[in-house]
């Protein structure tokens, strides 16, 4: 059928068609605002980096390290056993170099986001960037430590770490 | 031939206008450890497909499947989301089993409605964007419109609807789960502030927070999970449409189009002979009227007669919302038709303590997804 | 199990920015798949709609408003939304609302309107990993793509070079779609020089935002035989959800897919995709993820695919064409609507319909795959004649 078909629908504009009002169009500015219940894992969890450490929790059945912590394991569908603190230091499982943010700018000072398995966790890696170093250096295996916002700047949140620098070992 | 499919388990966290305590994927855990225990089953190893009914905006994130496998123990399953409320994943789970490709499905949802703080803007947002999003209104005139209109072509009095409220927060007292409870007059439902002409304040149900858990299961694994199946005799869903400006004034064409659906594949011929009490969507206090006619268990117009005479009360001829419905119990968004459904089943099991109905066997519920939409779905659910 | 097939199918343009409206997208695919086996709303018994976030359309409860555009007023409706899976999954949801006998004929849309999005649909994206732990970072999506890419170069010693193949092969076999909205006759070198947007990933490795639908009509197997001359047997179904904590597994490979690929494979009676199956069109949102799904779908081992693209196997005249439509890289990503064009082109394509995009040698088999998510989706369909 699709070779049978000779016009097919929908029609292309350009970003300017609707600038310059040649086509009718309609805005909208959503206003919706959210705030979330942390819970009981989530909240530990930041209430703790506002401390500078970080902590995840242990699931004994299938003995792995959960991080974030969170209090029931996915996989075996109970909860967990203990909190466990971690180190913050860590190894690069993966990491890009971003010339774009999230709305697709570009940006001139390239975000070096990584996954970063945190030491002691037994491999499990947080999300998060990596500063204080020319990006084209970065490799997958780099050891890195966490930068911490001062003490009095913490709010407990994941910015609370500002972002991991390499560490020679 | 249809294959029988029973609701096999059931779990909820608790109904509470706030839960700052925990976060909604505790309230999955919550629920659905609940639910697993009841049907006794591992969701690992014996649910073979899941159905969450989340809408994005509600929560406040883009893409609400991402956050679902882990609450529920359905990592590495076949899970899939339903924007839309939670009897459409029921019919969802018992579509999955009819086709012979599943067994037991679970089906989850939850409400976080405390988390968002700007309601009003959220329904707003799912107006259509160039016919009516430009007129800036608070939405909920929309259903202030459609109660005028239902007034107006029905003869229905607004004290008649205010009876509903009254009724649904007195039910709601004898429910521990239901927020809402309370026991006011028809007087104080009319003298409550005036919000969308005729809608008063006490004729507008309030939201509240929850999760719930259901698991279905095959006639076969059903015999084997439980001795108490209830089953499902007739499902049935429908869209009528969106467009304000089209639709049809004052009656809820969706919900009469799903009921036929569900009566059809129930064989039901005479609802209001043929089942012995509904929970149906009472958002608006003039919403369960409307519904009550839509689904054929009364005669157009004449809802509002029954509510005055007390057939809709607990201990009246044809009990409607026993659990307080969402007057009392409060409004649980997408989770709002599971909470419905739920009370059925506790009262087909006979575990519904002090509210307890005596001698039920076939049960209705129907949910309503709420403005601006014109979308429903209803079940019937038997003891055999 | 009851017999379902796709008997019809229709779609719009994708296209950057549409002048329709996305209700009015809906309605041309829907109405183009209904005229393509004859067939009026009144012929359709339920209606099943797959659309991504509402983020783009910005129309909260967003399938409520498209409803009446799908065709299903008055009629049993339902949305399925399983992020960047969808387009592939309403057809298996499609599947389930037929097979399960309460439904003869099923008429499935998928639609997407990224452009509503401003000031680009990819802002959509921040909103949809954890708020608590992800989000704050100012978490692109592209970062995501760069990771997994980076992981999977990493783990199989592949470059850039030879991934860049599959946006070469891509975009030029969306030359023959008359709905290709990026089609072009690029080189290696042209992808490799395009812009950087997050390392390894680069502009040419990336599809384009778009707008657009397609539809689909499914029917039960005793309407399916009287209406349709060649009807396309959905023969197996498959869908799963990973972890969303990317931390606790290796992005390197797609598990998720293997699992919904291994449920359809299952129903369809297939043990050996790599030679039962003669098409494949698996989600390649980035020409690198072609190759990682099609080694999740099971159609080579891990690490190989990069050396089948080199070797010209998944050409249209390979032995394994794969994304012969020209993909999601040429065609256009329309989210959800991406998906199921890639079904549509399995519908065409067995039926020797595709015209110049037609794989020669009578294919019967063919295996779709959409994916979405936190990195976590696989939904499968496989068809066959």
């Amino acid at each position: 059928m699709s070779e049978k078909v000779k016009e097919w629908p929908g029609t292309a504009l350009k970003e300017d068609d609707i600038t310059e009002k040649r086509v009718l169009s309609t805005e909208w500015h959503p206003n919706l605002k959210y705030a979330w219940d942390t819970g009981i894992g989530y909240g530990r969890y930041f209430a703790e980096l506002k401390k500078g450490r970080i902590i995840g929790t242990r699931c004994n059945k299938c003995r792995r390290v959960l991080l974030p912590a969170r209090v029931f394991c996915e996989w075996c569908f109970r909860t967990v056993d203990e909190w466990v603190y971690l180190e913050d230091t860590g190894t690069v499982n993966t990491f890009s170099i971003a010339y774009t943010d999230w709305v697709a700018n570009r940006i001139e000072e390239p975000q070096i986001p990584a996954l970063i398995e945190i030491d002691g966790s037994g491999g499990v890696a947080i999300m998060h960037l990596i500063g204080e170093v020319d990006p084209w250096k970065v490799k997958i295996g780099m050891r890195v430590k966490a930068v911490w916002k001062p003490e009095g700047e913490r709010e407990g949140a994941i910015t609370d770490i500002k972002y991991w620098k390499p560490v020679d070992e | 031939m249809l294959p029988r499919v029973a609701i096999v388990g059931i779990g909820f966290s608790s109904f509470r206008s706030i839960t700052p305590d925990i976060s909604f994927k505790e309230m999955m855990f919550e629920a659905a450890t609940r639910a697993y225990e009841d049907a006794g089953v591992c969701p690992q190893q014996d649910i073979d497909g899941f159905v969450t009914c989340e809408e994005d905006f509600a929560h406040g994130r883009s893409i609400f499947s991402i956050h679902t496998p882990d609450n529920l123990g359905a990592v590495l399953k076949p899970i899939h989301t339903i924007p839309g409320d939670g009897i459409y994943g029921l019919a969802a789970g018992y579509m999955q089993i009819s086709t012979g490709l599943m067994s037991i499905v679970a089906v989850e949802s939850h409400s976080k409605a405390s988390n968002m703080l700007t309601p009003n803007y959220l329904i707003a947002h799912a107006l259509d964007p160039v016919y009516n999003k430009p007129l800036g209104y608070n939405p909920y005139f929309i259903a202030g419109m459609e109660m005028n209109r239902y007034l107006f072509e029905t003869g229905t009095t607004k004290e008649q609807c205010a009876l509903v409220a009254v009724k649904n927060k007195l039910n709601a007292l004898l429910n521990p789960q239901a927020v809402y409870g309370e026991r006011i007059t028809a007087d104080e439902v009319l003298g409550s502030e005036m919000m969308f002409y005729p809608l008063s304040r006490l004729d507008m149900s309030s939201p509240a927070d929850g999760g719930i858990v259901m698991v279905l299961a095959s006639e076969e694994k059903a015999k084997a999970l439980t001795d108490k199946p209830i089953w499902i005799r007739g499902i049935g869903w429908c869209s009528d449409t969106p467009g304000l400006e089209t639709r049809e004034g004052g009656e809820a064409v969706y919900a009469h189009l799903a009921g036929d659906m569900a009566y059809k594949m129930a064989d039901i011929k005479h609802p209001r002979k043929e089942i012995d009490f509904v929970e149906i969507d009472d958002t608006f206090s003039y919403k369960e009227l409307q519904h009550l006619e839509a689904l054929k268990l009364c005669r157009r117009g004449e809802a509002g007669a029954l509510v005055e005479e007390g057939a809709t009360q607990r201990d009246g001829e044809f009990p409607v919302n026993v659990s307080g419905g969402s007057l009392g119990v409060g409004h649980l968004v997408e989770a709002t038709g599971l909470q419905r459904v739920l009370e059925v089943v506790l009262q087909l099991r006979g575990e519904a303590g002090k509210r307890q109905l005596s001698n039920v066997k076939v049960g209705l519920a129907q949910s309503w997804r709420g403005i601006p939409t014109n979308s429903g779905a209803a079940i019937i659910l038997s003891r055999e | 199990m009851r017999k379902v097939a796709i008997v019809g199918a229709g779609m719009t343009k994708f296209v950057r920015r549409s002048l329709e409206t996305g209700k009015e997208l809906s309605w041309q695919a829907a109405k183009m798949a209904l005229d393509s086996c004859q067939l009026t709303l009144d012929d359709v018994d339920c209606v099943v709609m797959g659309t991504a976030p509402d983020a783009f359309d910005m129309i909260h409860m967003k399938a409520e408003y498209l409803s009446d555009g799908a065709g299903a007023w008055r009629k049993p409706y339902m949305r399925g939304f399983v992020g960047g899976g969808t387009g592939v999954f309403v057809a298996d949801q499609g599947w389930y609302h037929v097979a399960s006998g309460l439904f003869d004929t099923c008429l499935v849309v998928a639609e997407e309107k990224m452009s509503c999005c401003l000031p680009h649909p990819q802002g959509a994206f921040i909103t949809c990993w954890d708020q608590f732990t992800e989000s704050p970072l100012g978490t692109s999506l592209l970062w995501f793509f760069a990771w997994e890419m980076n992981r999977y170069m990493n783990a199989h010693g592949i470059t850039e070079r030879e991934i860049a193949l599959v946006a070469v092969k891509n975009k030029k076999n969306a030359m023959n779609h008359p709905c290709a909205q990026l089609a072009a006759e690029i080189t290696v070198d042209d992808v490799l020089n395009s812009e950087i947007m997050a390392w390894p990933v680069k502009r040419l490795d990336v599809s384009p935002t778009s707008d657009g639908a397609v539809a689909i009509v499914l029917a039960a197997e005793h309407v399916a035989k009287r209406i349709s001359d060649k009807p396309v047997w959905i023969e197996g179904v498959g869908w799963c959800l990973d972890t969303m904590y990317i931390g606790q597994r290796d992005l390197y490979y797609p598990r998720y897919v293997e699992y919904a690929a291994r449920m359809a494979y299952n129903m369809a009676g297939i043990k050996e995709p790599s030679k039962e199956i003669n098409i494949a069109e698996p989600y390649d949102p980035f020409d690198y993820k072609e190759l990682h799904h099609m080694e999740g779908l099971l159609l080579c081992g891990k690490g190989e695919a990069a050396r089948l693209t080199a070797d010209g196997v998944t050409q249209r005249t390979g032995n394994l064409p794969t994304c012969p439509s020209g993909g999601a890289l040429g065609v256009g990503n329309a989210i959800a609507a991406t998906g199921l064009m890639k079904v549509a082109e399995l519908f065409w394509q067995l039926r020797g319909e595709a015209g110049k995009r037609q794989v020669p040698g009578k294919p019967k088999k063919g295996v779709a795959q959409a994916w979405g998510d936190e990195m976590q989706v696989g939904t499968v369909i496989v068809l066959g004649v």
